[in-house]
């Protein structure tokens, strides 16, 4: 089990990135973060890593404070990071250094076959796709085992169509794995269609607004008038987190405007915001 | 896997998509050689024409026979020799100093706050200030010519490696740290192989800076080497000599810049670049 408690983060530039932010993540589940520029998501994200230090508060996972990067806590960055001057293998394989080098094979070969790459090992990083370079952090990330995986806008530099794909194939690995995940997106389709649990954050500092329990059972579809329904009640909360009036789409604000109204991948029809519950 | 976190030559079984010349394909080594070779042959033209004396600036062909006759004595392997071990043994001490000073300062700040002003001043001591000072210290014989050079390398070496190590991308790192590596380890496996491209070219500015603190050393006082021949060419009036040792000191020296690409190019496969190889 993850605790958050109070998590606090001032950067020394004085930058108020995140403002007591508390929340008691249970085993196994997915929780999406969503909500506009600077209300401090991504921050959020490095203080679980143990990447950055809370100014006051802490993370607790099973009983012990993360203060500095933890076994058991892997995260996935928005580009996908992979080190260049390693085969698809050597980057999958990274964190097994201490495994015999047989273990460690077997294991990556594993993990390549479970986001599809299998038989890429050889390739370098310069021959994948965007795609296949994201799935190939997501193996490097699932190889470890971890309990908890922080994914921060992970397909958000995809195109539409592999985006939706990866979220489906995330949605299938949370389902072997059982993987705890907390989710950072500003994809309110993305969100919907993989949480458990959607915390809506607001910005200057960011702390949480509200948080919206999911009863779907997954695999959701993207066009189910129920995922549409709840990717409309996120907008509207997402309208409130910025103190929007209803009155005013969110697409055509003009002031920081960090809410984008869901793309949809499949083609669904566009959905009107904002939405008065 | 070896030293160095890398999949080297070795590793991927799976052809390389990008097509590009060998680097040292047939064509390649012949454009080469076009210039080299016309400046020799217009030279040559020039003197036997009568439009130039050739006495001070000796044609090719004496220049030819000059070099055939000190090779057949065997004189010149010698000199060569000479020269080369002493560029190689100075290069590699001066390499290996300056590789890990700079890995150090390149890590931390702080170090580098602490150190690097003190090896930027002494690095604008021009070298060949040092040899009163080495000759005192280490006689007039091999070790104050290996120490020379050596200072002559470890420059251009720490300041590759210092301000490459200094400039690896953040987010490169931070997945170093996300997998808890050690100082150490994070050197060796994200920190190095992120800046072996500018390290080739760090070694490679100091290899060419070797060569050129062989010849400073040699004229110090030395009984054999190419720089002697320079010096003794100088004395006996021999132009001819000395341009045989110069034109010796462009080949042996492209020779081993030749030899340091090739040997670090099997570890550079992995880059994705605009691609100039060599």
């Amino acid at each position: 089990m993850l605790e958050l408690q109070n998590l606090t983060k001032v950067y020394p530039n004085g930058v108020h990135a995140l403002e007591a932010f508390s929340l008691t993540v249970r085993e196994g589940e997915i929780v999406a973060v969503i909500g506009g520029s600077g209300c401090g998501k991504s921050t959020l994200l490095r203080l679980i890593a143990g990447l950055e230090q809370p100014s006051r508060g802490r993370a607790v996972l099973d009983g012990a404070t993360l203060t500095q990067p933890h076994p058991l806590v892997n995260i996935i960055f928005q580009e996908p990071r992979l080190l260049p001057w390693l085969t698809v293998a050597g980057n999958v394989g990274f964190g097994l250094a201490d495994l015999a080098a047989n273990d460690r094979a077997l294991r990556v070969e594993e993990a390549l076959l479970r986001v599809g790459l299998a038989g890429y090992g050889g390739r370098w990083v310069k021959e994948l796709s965007g795609g296949q370079a994201q799935r190939v952090a997501i193996a490097r990330a699932l190889v470890t085992r971890p309990e908890v995986l922080l994914l921060d806008e992970p397909f958000s530099a995809l195109d539409a169509l592999t985006r939706a794909d990866l979220q489906d194939h995330l949605a299938d690995l949370w389902a072997e794995s059982g993987t705890t995940m907390i989710l950072v997106t500003h994809d309110i389709e993305e969100a919907a269609v993989l949480a458990d649990r959607i915390v809506v954050m607001r910005p200057w500092p960011g702390r949480k607004l509200e948080e919206i329990e999911i009863a779907l059972k997954r695999p959701r579809e993207r066009t189910a008038p129920e995922v549409e329904a709840l990717k409309r009640q996120l907008v509207a909360a997402l309208n409130r987190s910025l103190d929007r009036s209803p009155g005013r789409s969110p697409g055509r604000s003009t002031d920081r405007s960090p809410v984008r109204a869901p793309e949809n991948a499949l083609g669904s029809e566009p959905v009107r915001v904002p939405f008065v519950p | 896997m070896g030293f160095l976190d890398l999949a080297g030559a070795a590793a991927p079984a799976a052809a390389t998509k990008t097509c590009r010349p060998r680097p040292f394909g047939v064509q390649r080594i012949a454009a080469a050689f076009v210039l080299p070779i016309a400046a020799l042959v217009l030279w040559e033209l020039l003197v036997r024409t009568g439009l130039a004396t050739g006495r001070l600036m000796p044609p090719p062909s004496r220049i030819a026979v000059t070099l055939y006759d000190l090779a057949a004595t065997g004189e010149l392997v010698r000199h060569i020799a000479v020269t080369l071990w002493r560029v190689v043994v100075g290069f590699v001490a001066g390499a290996a100093a300056g590789t890990i000073a700079g890995a150090l300062t390149g890590y931390s700040p702080r170090l580098s706050r602490f150190a690097d002003p003190t090896l930027q001043a002494l690095r604008a001591i021009p070298s060949i200030a040092w040899v009163p000072l080495f000759i005192l210290w280490f006689g007039i014989f091999e070790t104050s010519k290996v120490a020379l050079i050596a200072v002559g390398v470890f420059f251009p070496v720490y300041l590759g490696v210092s301000g490459a190590v200094a400039s690896v991308d953040r987010k490169i790192v931070e997945v170093g740290r996300v997998f808890r590596l050690s100082g150490p380890a994070l050197v060796r496996r994200i920190l190095l192989p992120a800046v072996l491209p500018s390290y080739v070219v760090a070694l490679r500015s100091g290899l060419g800076l070797g060569w050129m603190f062989v010849v400073a050393a040699e004229f110090m006082g030395a009984s054999e080497g190419l720089g002697y021949l320079l010096v003794d060419g100088q004395q006996l009036g021999k132009p001819d000599q000395i341009l045989a040792a110069i034109l010796t000191f462009a080949a042996v020296g492209k020779l081993t810049d030749t030899l340091l690409v090739l040997g670090t190019a099997p570890l550079l496969r992995w880059q994705d670049t605009y691609g100039r190889d060599a």
